[in-house]
C-alpha cells in the first residue's frame, strides 16, 4: 500500500462508520441487568436544606447522595481545585447543583420516584450576574475574603496609566458585555459505570478521561488505577466535556460502589441545556488613551461570571486577560482580570476558553475608537498590528512572524472591502465589517512543561503500529490527523496504524484534550515517536515512548504571569457582509470570507471543516444564541427555544489557510480549533453597525435587541 | 391499553404490542435495535432522529409507535447498504461532511428523501431539505458539498 502523505486528500477514518448508524455512543450501549440512573438537583439558587423526604423505594432502587461516601472518601471533585462538590449537603449554591442521584432497573419507576422527592429549603438571595457577584447580593459568597471574587490576575506594560492617560488628546471608554452560551453538542453528556474484574470501569462521552480518574478518585480514596476511563465515540465537545463528564462520572462512582451493577447516564436535552457548564458572561471596560490619532495605552478590567465553583475558571481567565489586547501592540497597557463568583451554574470551558469574550471587546472597542475618530476600522486597526518580536501585555516577544497583513490582503480583495466599505453608507442597511484575531496554542506559559508533561507511545508489531495516547476523537478530526502524522513520517500507508478510543489503563497521558493543543503537541510527540521508530524500523516488533520538551529560552514566571505566554498563535482574520431589513431589523449575512494562519494544515479537508463549523458557531454567538439567567434559572430550556444556527441562516463561506510552519509542530502545525471560533462574532456586529449606523455594546443581536438599540441611541 | 400495531419496517412486516404511546424512536432504538436514530432533542427540532415514513422525512422522537400503523419505515438501517444509501455515505465521507457524526445518521435521510423528490438540487434546495437537521461541527459547507456530490456521482439513481 502506498505510504501516507501529509498533504493527500483523504477519507476521515470514522466517517464511514459514522454515516452508517454504527458507530457507538454512550447511548447506544446496553448490558445485561443495566440499571439507570437520574440526577436529582436543587431547584433553588442559593439555600439551606433543611429536610430531604424520600418516598418509598422498592426493593433494587436507590437514592444515593452524601451519605454514601464512605469514611475516608471525600465529597469533592478535583479539577484545577477541589472545591466543586459531588454531591450538595446541608446548602446548596446554585439551581441543578446535584444532590443524589436515583438509580434502579425501570426508567418510568425512577421518574415516579424522583418526582416524589421533597427537599426543603431556606431560601436565600442569590447572586446572579457579575454585577450582583460585584456587589456581594445575598452575602458574599466567601466570608473569609468579604467578597465573591474566586480569582484575579493582572499584567502591565510600559507605564503607569494615570501617566498615559494625562499626556492622551482624549481618553475613550466603553463597557462592553458578552452572554452565556451553551455548547449543544449534538450528543447530550452521558455515562455508563460498571465493576469489572475488581475496577470501576467508566464508559464516557468526554474530551479527557484522564482528568476524569483524576477528580474523581478521592470520593472512594482509591487509586488512581482502581478506575478505568473508556472514552466511547464522542458526539461534539467543543468544551463541554473536558471537566463536566467528573460530574456524572462522579456521582456515579459513588453509586457504583453501592450497586455495582451497570448503570447508565444520559441526560436529556432539558438536563443538558439548563444544567451543564456553559461559556463565561462577561464585562469588560476598556479604557483607551488616544494620541495623534493612535492608541496610546489600554486599560481594560475584565469580568466574568464563574458561576458557583471554580471549575477551569481561573485558566480561562487568564487566557481571556492575555488575549486583551488583541492582535494588537500598544505602547502601554494594564488588563486586570476578576472571576467573580455567583449562584448559577458553573461556567468552564467552551471552544476559544476565554479568549472570545476580551478578543471581541478589544475588536468592537477599536471599532468604536476608528469610527469615532473619522477613520475605517481596518486602516485603523492595521496601524496597530503587532509584529515578531513586539514585547506583549505580559513581557514576552511575539516569537513567530505575524502574516496578517497578507492575510487583510486576500481577504479584502475577495470580499472587495475596501470599495464597499466607502460605498455603503452608515445607515444604509448594508454593511461589511472586519474582525482580527488570535489564539495561544496549547497551555499557557510553562504548562506543558510543568503541568501536562505529556507522553505518547507507539507499538510496533510487524508493519502495524498502534498510537496509544489519551487524546480523544470529538469529531475534530484528531484520529485521522494523527494516523495521518505517524503514517507519513513512518513512511507507511495510515491503514497500518491504528489509534484506538483512549482507556485509561492501556495508553499514555497526553494531556487533556483541549486548548488546541492535540495536533500541535501531541501531533509534536507522535511525530518524534515516529522518527525513533523509523530509524529501528528493522528491529522487529518494539515500542517507542516519548514526554514532552520545552524549548529552551522562553522563560514564563507563573506566579506573576511574565514571559512567554504562548510559543505560537493561531492567527485569523474575517470579514462578514450583512443587508437589514431596516423594518423588522432582521439581519441577512450575505458574505463570509476567512483566512487563518494555522502553521500548516496536516488535512485540509478537515480543517475547511472546523474552520466553517467555527465560525458558524461564533456567528450564532454574535446573532442569535441567547441564553439568560433570571433570578438563578435558565430562561432557555431547550434547542425550541436556545436557537443555534441551521443551513439556511448563513450562507457558503469563502476560506483560505495562511502557512507559516511552526517549528515545534508536526510538520508545522499549531492549534486551530479555538482560533476559528475566536472572531467572526465582531465581524458581524461591526458589519451591522455599519449597516444600521449604530453602536452595539453587548451581543447577541437578534431583531428585538437590534430594535432596543436602536431606540436608545433616538 | 395495548394494541397491536402493525407497520413495515426496513422492508420486514413487524407487529408492534404494547404501550402505543411510546416513542417511535425508543421502540426502533431499543426493541428493534436500530441505534442508528440518535436522540438529540427530544421534541423534533433537532433532526437527529429522522427516518422516512411513507415517503417522508420524519422526526421519530414526537411520534407515538401507534401512529405509525399500516406504515412503510425506512431508518439508516434500511437504506445503508442499499446503493442509493451508499452512494450518499460515500459522499459523505469524500466530501468531509461528517465530524461528531451525531445528526450524520439523520442528515443522510433527510438527503435521502430530497435527492429521492430532487435528483438535482441548486444549493438553496439542498440548504432548505436538510434545515431541519440541526448540526454543531459543520457549520453545513461541507455536507451541503457532499450532497451536490451525491446527486452527481448518483444521477442515475437519483433519476430512475
Amino acid at each position: 500500500m502506498a505510504a501516507t502523505r501529509i498533504g493527500d486528500r483523504i477519507k476521515r477514518v470514522d466517517a464511514v462508520q459514522k454515516a452508517r448508524g454504527e458507530a457507538k455512543y454512550v447511548c447506544d450501549l446496553t448490558f445485561p441487568e443495566m440499571q439507570y440512573a437520574y440526577l436529582v438537583r436543587s431547584t433553588v439558587p442559593r439555600g439551606k436544606i433543611l429536610n430531604i423526604s424520600l418516598p418509598d423505594f422498592p426493593e433494587g432502587y436507590y437514592f444515593i447522595s452524601a451519605k454514601d461516601i464512605p469514611a475516608k472518601g471525600k465529597n469533592e471533585l478535583w479539577m484545577i481545585t477541589k472545591d466543586w462538590r459531588c454531591f450538595a449537603e446541608d446548602y446548596v449554591l446554585y439551581v441543578g447543583e446535584t444532590i443524589g442521584l436515583v438509580v434502579g432497573p425501570d426508567r418510568g419507576v425512577l421518574k415516579e420516584l424522583k418526582g416524589k422527592i421533597k427537599i426543603d429549603y431556606e431560601e436565600q438571595t442569590p447572586a446572579v450576574t457579575i454585577d450582583d457577584g460585584i456587589n456581594c447580593v445575598g452575602g458574599p459568597m466567601f466570608p473569609e475574603k468579604n467578597s465573591n471574587v474566586m480569582c484575579e490576575l493582572f499584567c502591565e506594560k510600559g507605564r503607569p496609566m494615570e501617566e498615559v492617560f494625562a499626556e492622551a488628546d482624549e481618553v475613550f471608554e466603553e463597557t462592553i458585555t458578552t452572554p452565556y452560551q451553551e455548547h449543544v453538542h449534538l450528543e447530550t453528556n452521558s455515562a455508563i459505570a460498571n465493576y469489572e474484574d475488581g475496577k470501576f470501569v467508566f464508559y464516557a462521552s468526554a474530551q479527557c478521561p484522564f482528568y476524569i480518574r483524576k477528580s474523581i478518585a478521592g470520593l472512594l480514596d482509591v487509586p488512581y488505577d482502581d478506575i478505568i476511563i473508556r472514552q466511547l465515540t464522542t458526539g461534539g465537545a467543543f468544551g463541554g466535556k473536558e471537566h463536566f463528564p467528573d460530574v456524572l462520572c462522579g456521582a456515579l462512582l459513588v453509586a457504583e460502589n453501592v450497586i455495582r451493577k451497570p448503570i447508565k447516564m444520559v441526560f436529556d436535552r432539558e438536563e443538558d441545556t439548563q444544567f451543564s457548564v456553559k461559556r463565561h458572561p462577561s464585562k469588560c471596560i476598556y479604557k483607551s488613551a488616544i494620541k495623534d490619532g493612535r492608541v496610546i495605552g489600554v486599560q481594560g478590567h475584565i469580568y466574568y461570571n464563574c458561576g458557583a465553583y471554580l471549575s477551569s475558571s481561573y485558566v480561562v481567565l487568564q487566557r481571556g486577560v492575555f488575549h486583551g489586547n488583541g492582535v494588537y501592540t500598544f505602547p502601554n497597557t494594564y488588563l486586570k482580570g476578576e472571576g467573580i463568583g455567583t449562584n448559577t451554574f458553573p461556567t468552564c470551558a467552551f471552544r476559544g476558553f476565554g479568549a472570545p469574550q476580551t478578543l471581541f471587546a478589544i475588536e468592537t472597542h477599536m471599532d468604536h475608537i476608528a469610527r469615532h475618530l473619522g477613520v475605517d476600522p481596518l486602516e485603523f486597526k492595521m496601524k496597530h498590528l503587532c509584529k515578531q518580536g513586539d514585547e506583549t501585555t505580559t513581557n514576552g516577544h511575539i516569537i513567530e512572524e505575524v502574516k496578517l497583513p497578507e492575510m487583510i490582503d486576500v481577504l479584502t480583495k475577495e470580499s472587495d472591502y475596501w470599495r464597499k466599505a466607502k460605498e455603503y453608507a452608515p445607515g444604509s442597511g448594508k454593511g461589511i465589517g472586519i474582525s482580527l484575531y488570535n489564539h495561544g496554542g496549547a497551555f499557557t506559559g510553562n504548562g506543558e512543561q510543568a503541568i501536562i508533561k505529556a507522553h505518547s507511545l507507539l507499538v510496533k508489531k510487524g508493519g502495524k503500529v498502534t498510537i496509544l495516547v489519551g487524546s480523544t476523537e470529538m469529531g475534530q478530526g484528531f484520529k485521522t490527523a494523527l494516523r495521518k502524522i505517524c503514517a507519513a513520517t513512518l513512511g507507511i500507508s495510515m491503514d497500518d496504524v491504528d489509534y484506538p478510543d483512549p482507556d485509561t489503563s492501556k495508553v499514555v497521558d497526553s494531556g487533556p484534550t483541549a486548548a488546541s493543543r492535540s495536533t500541535m503537541i501531541v501531533g509534536r510527540l507522535v511525530e518524534r515517536a515516529a522518527l525513533q521508530m523509523k530509524e529501528r524500523w528493522n528491529e522487529g516488533d518494539f515500542s517507542v515512548e516519548v514526554e514532552y520538551e520545552h524549548p529552551d529560552g522562553y522563560p514564563w514566571d507563573q506566579a506573576t504571569f511574565r514571559g512567554d505566554a504562548y510559543l505560537g498563535y493561531g492567527w485569523g482574520a474575517a470579514i462578514i457582509e450583512v443587508e437589514a431589513d431596516k423594518l423588522t431589523n432582521e439581519i441577512k449575512t450575505v458574505g463570509i470570507w476567512t483566512s487563518h494562519e494555522i502553521g500548516k494544515a496536516i488535512d485540509e479537508l478537515i480543517v475547511h471543516g472546523q474552520i466553517n463549523g467555527g465560525v458558524i458557531q461564533s456567528l450564532g454567538y454574535g446573532a442569535m444564541e441567547k441564553l439568560e439567567n433570571r433570578k438563578g434559572y435558565f430562561r432557555q430550556k431547550s434547542m425550541s427555544d436556545y436557537v443555534i444556527p441551521t443551513s439556511m441562516d448563513f450562507p457558503k463561506q469563502f476560506y483560505h489557510i495562511q502557512e507559516n510552519p511552526y517549528p515545534w509542530g508536526p510538520y508545522g502545525a499549531k492549534g486551530m480549533g479555538e482560533l476559528v471560533f475566536n472572531g467572526a462574532s465582531a465581524a458581524f456586529v461591526d458589519a451591522v453597525e455599519r449597516a444600521l449606523n449604530t453602536k452595539f455594546h453587548s451581543i447577541p443581536i437578534p431583531p428585538e435587541d437590534i430594535e432596543e438599540a436602536l431606540k436608545n441611541v433616538q | 391499553m395495548y394494541s397491536d400495531v402493525r407497520f413495515k419496517l426496513n422492508g420486514e412486516e413487524k407487529c408492534y404490542t404494547g404501550d402505543p404511546l411510546r416513542r417511535l424512536l425508543d421502540v426502533l432504538r431499543e426493541d428493534y435495535g436500530l441505534t442508528g436514530s440518535k436522540e438529540g432533542c427530544g421534541e423534533g427540532e433537532c433532526g437527529a432522529c429522522s427516518i422516512v415514513k411513507d415517503g417522508e422525512l420524519v422526526t421519530s422522537c414526537i411520534i407515538p409507535i401507534g401512529a405509525v400503523n399500516g406504515c412503510e419505515l425506512l431508518t439508516i438501517e434500511g437504506i445503508r447498504d442499499t446503493e442509493k444509501g451508499k452512494c450518499i455515505i460515500d459522499a459523505y465521507a469524500e466530501g468531509g461532511a461528517v465530524q461528531c457524526g451525531f445528526c450524520i445518521p439523520g442528515m443522510v435521510m433527510a438527503t435521502y428523501c430530497l435527492l429521492n423528490k430532487n435528483p438535482n438540487p441548486t444549493e438553496d434546495e439542498i440548504r432548505l431539505g436538510i434545515s431541519g437537521n440541526i448540526c454543531r461541527c459543520t457549520g453545513y459547507d461541507l455536507i451541503v458539498e457532499s450532497i451536490r456530490l451525491a446527486a452527481q456521482k448518483g444521477a442515475a439513481l437519483w433519476n430512475r
